[in-house]
């Protein structure tokens, strides 16, 4: 059975893949996640987790091209400049 | 530290010098790769168990830990005979770590109630790793145990914990592999 691992670097920062380990049931699953990721006090945690209980998304669909959906589909900046030159004011100090 | 308390310390210290040599015979073939990196853990643990121990007696007799772990003959080492074979079958392997991990838990008990604070401190601490070894003996021993193999091996093993004081010709060998460095070298070499 193949358990993905997580680990905790230190205490309030987020978990993060380590890697996996291959191990017959849970117990030697823990086991062996604490000697591979573990043991040389590199974490403060660790999340051992079965591989089929992981929900892998995949396919993200954007037929329509809406990329304004985007963090990086709606350039400001320039809608910012035309906008200015319309109304005829300069851009602030911090902008040039 | 009377010269009775030495002695036990150098029987523990041969024990876990010698089984973390034998162990570490795993490194690179044991069964999977996960398995690999557990048990070559547990042999360089064990190993630096006999190092600190020998350094507490080494103090007390005004030597080193190297020459207490690798300049006495075989015939002055106090390691219990289990230790000593050199086992190439898994099942075996496993029973000889279950046997070991659970006299040695007893054996730290009573070293841990020590009123030599230093003796009874290093228990305490060498303890404190073996709880992950008792684990991982603990749960191949679940796993293998209505295998008719490895009861036979333990049933074959669990005699040679007892019979301290006497030693198998497998000691003499692996002495010879484990000192053949130091050996080559003229004493009073620092590496």
């Amino acid at each position: 059975m193949i358990y993905e691992v997580f680990r905790q670097e230190r205490k309030g920062q987020p978990f993060q893949h380590a890697g996996s380990v291959e191990a017959a049931d849970d117990g030697f699953a823990d086991v062996y996640a604490r000697e591979q990721y573990g043991r040389r006090g590199e974490s403060t945690a660790l999340w051992v987790v079965h591989r089929d209980a992981v929900i892998e998304i995949d396919d993200f669909v954007d037929e329509l091209n809406r990329n304004y959906h985007r963090v990086d589909g709606y350039p400001l900046k320039q809608k910012l400049k035309e906008a200015r030159e319309r109304a005829g004011t300069a851009a602030p100090a911090g902008d040039r | 530290m009377n010269e009775r308390e030495q002695q036990l310390l150098l029987e523990i210290a041969d024990d876990e010098l010698i089984l973390g040599w034998r162990d570490s015979e795993w490194t690179g073939i044991a069964p999977l790769l996960e398995e690999d990196v557990a048990f070559s853990s547990i042999a360089q643990n064990e190993i630096g168990h006999a190092r600190a121990l020998y350094e507490l007696v080494a103090r007390e007799r005004g030597t080193t830990a190297d020459e207490l772990a690798f300049d006495r003959s075989p015939e002055e080492y106090r390691c219990a005979p289990i230790v000593e074979l050199r086992l190439l079958d898994w099942e075996k392997t496993i029973a000889r770590h279950y046997l070991y991990e659970q006299a040695d838990a007893k054996r730290l008990e009573r070293l841990k109630a020590f009123d030599d604070s230093e003796i009874a401190g290093l228990a305490a601490k060498i303890d404190r790793e073996e709880i992950y070894h008792r684990m991982h003996a603990q749960m191949w021993h679940e796993r293998l145990r209505a295998e008719p193999r490895y009861t036979a091996a333990l049933e074959e093993l669990r005699p040679l914990l007892e019979q301290r004081g006497e030693h198998t010709p497998e000691l003499a060998e692996l002495w010879e592999e484990m000192t053949i460095v130091r050996r080559s070298q003229p004493a009073g070499t620092t590496w």
